[in-house]
């Protein structure tokens, strides 16, 4: 019976490549809501995508992967990230994201008039959320 | 005929032609293989996109959302896309033709351009079109980002109320062969019935934070990845009719140069026959004063000889009827003798 299988389809896209694509039990991603986990047969739903990890768990094992802005579309036995950035732990620039960080961090902390803080904001999440799959 | 010289001269200057189409051609070859595996990786996200999006309109059809209503202005955007090189065939003409022949729907005066790709700057600024933002730089290589960025500057101006309708005009790649210049509609978003009557049988769909907030975070990234799309197929449809251009260019100075190469060897045989005809001429007019001296000659010789002979002649005569006396032999039968010899010799002379 399909039903005993706890396994549903799991793509992730971005404009560049499809990233991810493969059989898994459970998606934990961010959404602007919070974090959510999402099994096989969840309701269809459609959610958009803040700055965060996503956990991909198959049944040997777990991939971890940086997923920034974008929506997912859960169906029951399907679901599609569509992120217009996702990277691999090991394709992230560890320094880069330090400094990333530590500009935004400064920006925040200058609270000059000019800056974007909504940007600034944005960039230190997503530099921390690089910085947190290390 | 042109001689010898010009069809050489005008010969390797159409070779040299031929080795920069040539190059260009491989140039673009390699860079149409490359823009179209990224025009292909780009495939998934757009129709997933697209499939999300129709799906969402399907389910929530009247809601009234600026992104779905026509804006207040009467100013139309049109984002070109075209390319920043000529030497691309039609390519560029024809998607500004797009954007031209269109009066009806996109009135000149109306109309607001965003171009990416100075060659369609080029030919919009001459029509008289107004250019509101330049982007040529992004089309030396399409990211995702730029595409996004100007995407937002387009958007922004929606939502400020500035322009009230978003079209594209670019070229869709269909294969390596096929490029087909296209004129859509980004904004307001709209579907005809029987794409939102096959998003239709899917299930409910629900939305997190709700269909207003999904859809204001949504629509901006399906029209970023629509005009991205755009981009990285208009590269690799201006690399194809490059290669295209460049194809038959090349095959065209091929073609050029056999005539040339014909009307030389033609030119190269005509000038070996004149020489030689000039040769021949001059060498028969030589002889022909060669002979008439000799026969000069042979006259004044045959002359000499004669009066030579026939003094030679009458003097052994002279000398015989003076030496003997008895005339035991008749005069008359040795002169004849001697004319016989005579005769001889006139024969040997000539």
């Amino acid at each position: 019976m399909a039903d005993e299988s706890r396994n549903f389809q799991v793509e992730i896209i971005t404009p560049e490549r499809v990233f991810y694509t493969g059989e898994a039990t459970m998606i934990e991603f961010t959404s602007v809501e919070g974090d959510m986990g999402v099994y096989k047969n969840h309701i269809p739903l459609t959610t958009v995508l803040a700055p965060g990890i996503v956990t991909i768990t198959e049944e040997d094992g777990q991939k971890k992967a940086a997923v920034h802005s974008g929506f997912a579309q859960i169906l029951g036995d399907k679901v599609t990230l569509l992120a217009e950035i996702a990277e691999w732990p090991d394709e992230i620039d560890w320094d880069r994201a330090e400094a990333a960080k530590r500009r935004a961090e400064e920006r925040l902390a200058a609270k000059a008039e000019n800056t974007d803080m909504v940007r600034a904001e944005l960039a230190l999440r997503r530099a921390l959320v690089r910085i947190s799959l290390r | 005929m042109a001689s010898m010289r010009d069809i050489k001269r005008r010969k390797s200057s159409i070779q040299s032609t031929q080795q920069i189409t040539k190059a260009m051609k491989l140039v673009s070859t390699v860079k149409l293989q490359k823009a179209k595996l990224h025009a292909e990786a780009t495939d998934p996200y757009f129709n997933h996109m697209y499939q999300t999006v129709t799906s969402i309109l399907a389910k929530s059809g009247n809601i009234n959302h600026p992104y779905l209503t026509p804006g207040v202005s009467d100013k139309i955007a049109v984002v070109v896309i075209t390319s920043n090189r000529g030497l691309a065939g039609g390519y560029n003409a024809n998607v500004t033709k797009l954007v031209t022949n269109n009066q009806d729907l996109l009135p000149k005066d109306k109309v607001e351009v965003f171009c990416i790709g100075s060659k369609g700057r080029e030919a919009l600024e001459r029509y008289g079109y107004h250019i509101k933002e330049d982007h040529s730089e992004i089309m030396e290589a399409p990211a995702y980002e730029d595409a996004a960025a100007v995407c937002a500057r387009v958007l922004d101006a929606f939502t400020k109320g500035e322009i009230g309708q978003i079209y594209l005009a670019y070229t869709h790649f269909k294969n390596t062969v096929v490029h087909v210049p296209k004129l859509m509609k980004l904004l307001p978003v709209e579907f005809s019935e029987e794409e939102i009557q096959a998003a239709d049988d899917k299930l409910i769909m629900n939305y997190e934070p709700n269909v207003e907030e999904a859809l204001n975070l949504i629509i901006p990234k399906y029209v970023t990845s629509i005009f991205y799309g755009a981009l990285v197929e208009a590269l690799a449809s201006e690399n194809g009719a490059r290669m295209q251009a460049m194809d038959s260019a090349t095959s065209n100075a091929e073609d050029m140069i056999s005539d040339l190469s014909l009307k030389y060897n033609r030119a190269r045989q005509g000038s070996i026959t004149q020489e030689l005809t000039e040769i021949i001429a001059g060498a028969e007019a030589i002889s022909y004063i060669i002979i008439e001296g000799v026969k000069q000659w042979q006259k004044i010789l045959e002359k000499s000889l004669r009066s030579l002979v026939r003094s030679w002649i009458s003097n052994s005569l002279r000398e015989r009827s003076r030496r003997s006396t008895r005339p035991s032999r008749s005069p008359v039968k040795t002169v004849s003798v001697w004319s016989l010899r005579l005769h001889r010799t006139w024969v040997m002379i000539p």
